[in-house]
């Protein structure tokens, strides 16, 4: 057994671990923490593929900010358990009816599913000896210039969105003016007392 | 001998292995030492004397602390979430060192010189949020855990300004590699040749974002001692409290050795002529701790409003702003490339 496959095989085994443990633990932060075990995994995984550009990205973006996200989230919501798994039990049949009925169509489509004649002519030739990130680059800013701005301006479109849904001016509460805050002298703010002994204010 | 540890799996494990200590090994006993400077120019700047007591001018503080920390007793809260309790300390400790895989300490003296090394530099500074949440979490009390959410809303809000400056040096070299990065500012001028100079606001923004992303002072809010004890940590004895300290002082040298190779040349000489070697990496690193540490004793904390405020509304645009113009005079050579060292030929 070589190296590769050995690594290989253990990041197989902890991602799929995750996975399971993600859905089976009854503490939902535990849930979080498998999760992101299981994205890390999936990063070693890209490694292993030699995509270690994806790899690194996947770390930043799932691990480093979206699951912090649910961390916090799970964190402070206050779930009550109990409640969850009456609702559960209620709707299981539903669920696992749901379940096979997926299970079922995806083993039809992949039974009769194949590669058509001649794929190998249709697959893009390795942009030379360029590192992958490079290569990365070339595609998205270069060929597919367009499509990723089409990309990144519906994505502003949806921020924005998300400010506007959510901004709220409060009224009652203290805001602190940085600019006033700096701009105070200390000649009016304070003043100094020449007090005698003894006799005080 | 050499097809032993070049061909056989068992050589390349043990290779690597081998590598490993010889980084780890001098890293940790470096750290005894920085910790024991740190705490020295704090009291210099307060003129108090400083540790003095153990060993020749206290030079042995650091590692009798080491000792008391590893003998007490350890203290887990009732409430707490035991596994999650011990693994986050386990994670700050782990995360501090793995990012030490990819820093050269001279030309080729790395554990793993690879392409997307800033890359994974800053994932792995992405990841050391999860020691402090899960930290905060599993003390399962309320100062540890307002102190967590601090520190990971501040943490999260720094590494965003921290990318961004770093773009700003990966356009300028064309490249994520350290080894290229450190060969970009090598030139006839020695140090004037380094990024500081054409990037000399962001070597500012820089220091000051790496402050706060390692949560030192002025902005060591999750420490807060005054209000919230000490943050995450507050639950904390013994061993487990000790590999925090340690994550946060490896994250803090960590910072400092990103600083001399992105903006202070890395191992090159600052005068041209001179040789080239570790030792000028050394001596850079252990000259931004010196900041670190001036910058801890004479800065008051912080507000957290304040803190926010700098990270959201004055670093991320103004570094935002930075790439732009950094990618406007990279791609028209202004200068001769001063900001595009592809373009200078050598």
């Amino acid at each position: 057994m070589t190296v590769v496959l050995f690594t290989f095989y253990a990041f197989a085994v902890s991602t799929l671990l995750g996975g399971l443990m993600t859905v089976i633990s009854r503490n939902p932060v535990h849930s979080v923490l498998w999760l992101i075990l299981s994205f890390l995994s999936a990063a070693g995984l890209f490694v292993l593929l030699g995509a270690e550009f994806v790899a690194m990205l996947l770390m930043i973006v799932y691990v480093g900010a979206v699951a912090v996200l649910f961390l916090f989230v799970v964190m402070m919501l206050d779930v009550d358990f109990a409640e969850l798994k009456a609702e559960m039990s209620k709707y299981m049949p539903l669920a696992l009816l749901i379940g096979v009925i997926i299970l079922m169509q995806l083993a039809l489509a992949l039974g009769v599913w194949g590669f058509s004649d001649g794929y190998q002519g249709r697959i893009l030739a390795p942009v030379g000896t360029a590192t992958n990130t490079a290569a990365l680059g070339m595609l998205i800013y270069d060929k597919y210039l367009i499509l990723f701005q089409l990309a990144g301006l519906i994505l502003l479109v949806a921020m924005i969105g998300a400010i506007v849904l959510t901004l709220r001016h409060r009224v009652d509460i203290k805001r602190q003016s940085p600019v006033a805050q700096m701009m105070r002298d200390p000649a009016l703010a304070m003043e100094l007392k020449d007090v005698k002994p003894g006799q005080g204010l | 001998m050499v097809h032993f540890f070049t061909q056989t799996n068992l050589g390349i494990v043990l290779m690597i292995l081998g590598e490993c200590l010889l980084v780890l090994v001098p890293l940790l006993v470096a750290l005894a030492f920085l910790m024991y400077a740190d705490r020295k120019i704090w009291a210099a700047v307060q003129m108090r004397r400083g540790p003095n007591v153990v060993g020749v001018f206290g030079l042995l503080q650091s590692f009798a602390d080491f000792l008391k920390y590893i003998v007490k007793e350890i203290v887990v809260p009732a409430g707490a979430d035991k596994a999650v309790f011990f693994l986050a300390p386990m994670i700050s400790f782990v995360l501090a060192v793995i990012a030490w895989a990819v820093i050269p300490f001279s030309a080729g003296w790395q554990v793993a010189n690879i392409n997307v090394a800033i890359l994974y530099i800053f994932a792995v500074s992405s990841l050391e949020v999860y020691g402090v949440i899960m930290g905060g979490w599993a003390s399962n009390s309320k100062y540890p855990f307002l102190g967590s959410l601090r520190s990971a809303a501040q943490m999260i809000s720094y590494e965003v300004s921290l990318g961004l400056i770093i773009i700003g040096v990966i356009i300028s070299t064309g490249s994520m590699n350290f080894g290229d990065i450190v060969a970009a500012q090598k030139g006839n001028w020695g140090l004037f040749n380094w990024y500081w100079l054409p990037h000399f606001p962001m070597v500012f923004l820089f220091f000051i974002s790496a402050l706060a992303e390692t949560n030192r002072p002025p902005f060591d809010l999750p420490e807060a001692e005054s209000e919230l004890v000490a943050g995450y940590q507050v639950e904390y004895s013994s061993t487990p409290f000790l590999l925090f300290m340690i994550g946060e002082l490896m994250a803090v040298v960590l910072m400092c050795a990103l600083v001399s190779l992105l903006f202070l040349g890395g191992w090159l000489s600052p005068i041209p002529g001179l040789p080239d070697g570790v030792l000028w990496m050394v001596l850079k690193m252990a000259f931004a701790f010196f900041i670190f540490s001036m910058v801890k004793a004479i800065t008051p904390r912080y507000r957290y409003d304040q803190l926010m405020r700098l990270g959201w509304k004055v670093f991320l645009p103004m570094s935002l702003a930075w790439v732009v113009l950094v990618a406007f005079l990279a791609k028209f050579e202004v200068l001769g490339g001063f900001w595009a060292r592809w373009a200078m030929g050598g």
